[in-house]
């Protein structure tokens, strides 16, 4: 499964880094506290947080997480927003939440 | 052992923004030189830690990496306030972060104990008034 399938199936929106989306995601983490992110989220995880401050693309970037999806409907900061497409980090974003999120990821076989 | 690099940044206390940068840097580097994914992993989220406290806790300092073909030795040396009780700060958990920080996501109290489990080797030099000086040690 890469990113770009995981978004259109899920309806996602592109935040950043969208000429990246033929990354390949599997596994998925849940978290909005950076030091258990960072070491719960391995390489090529979809990591789900309503956390969107620039400091989660240096998250994703170190843990080479696949993609942040920022649920709730949270917009990522425009600071974020830079700071992701410098790093080439995807971020996506849904009005879905955690839990419905990672239950449709689960159905996709993430 | 031949050391094949060191490299020397400072690191800005206050600027969270740019938190992680020199962690990233270092992680570039080893991976260009050809380490193991696992032992730059484990040295991304230990110095990560370590530059965020130094951001949050101690308003900057200097870090110092060592890179030899086995192991890899990072420094990050800082003249913040100290830390008064270390087995306490070791502690999962324990922290004295502030309410404005942890909105951003820190201050979960994980990041000493993390820099324990992901180094092989950590030593935390600290004297209140003047500074701490952490060293983690990683075999390649
Ligand atoms: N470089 C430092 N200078 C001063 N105090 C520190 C430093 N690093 C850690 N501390 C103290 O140790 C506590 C625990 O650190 P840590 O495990 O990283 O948790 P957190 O950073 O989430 O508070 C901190 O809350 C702080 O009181
Ligand atoms: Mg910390």
């Amino acid at each position: 499964m890469n990113v770009r399938e995981i978004a259109s199936k899920l309806g996602l929106k592109f935040y950043a880094g969208e000429e990246y989306a033929e990354k390949t995601a599997k596994g998925c983490y849940i978290g909005d506290l950076l030091s258990l992110a960072m070491s719960k989220v391995q390489m090529d995880y979809v990591w789900i947080t309503i956390q969107t401050n620039v400091n989660i693309v240096a998250v994703a970037s170190l843990a080479d997480a696949g993609c942040i999806i920022l649920a709730d409907g949270c917009v990522p900061d425009e600071k974020t927003v830079e700071r992701a497409k410098e790093q080439e980090i995807i971020i996506l974003g849904s009005e879905m939440s955690a839990y419905e999120l990672a239950v449709r990821l689960s159905e996709m076989g993430i | 052992m031949a050391e094949l690099m060191k490299l020397h940044y400072e690191v800005n206390g206050d600027d969270f923004t740019r938190a992680g940068e020199t962690s990233s840097k270092v992680k570039k580097t080893l991976n260009q030189l050809g380490f193991n994914p696992e032992v730059v992993r484990k040295v991304a989220i230990a110095m990560y830690e370590g530059e965020i406290n130094m951001v949050i806790h101690a308003d900057g300092g200097e870090i110092d990496v060592a890179i030899a073909p086995e192991k890899i030795t990072v420094v990050m040396k800082d003249v913040g306030p100290g830390i008064p009780d270390l087995d306490m700060a070791m502690t999962e958990g324990f922290s004295t972060a502030d309410h404005s920080v942890r909105e951003l996501g820190f201050g979960a109290g994980m990041g000493l104990p993390n820099m324990k489990k992901y180094s092989d080797g950590l030593n935390i030099e600290t004297e209140l008034g003047k500074g701490t000086t952490v060293t983690l040690e990683f075999n390649a």
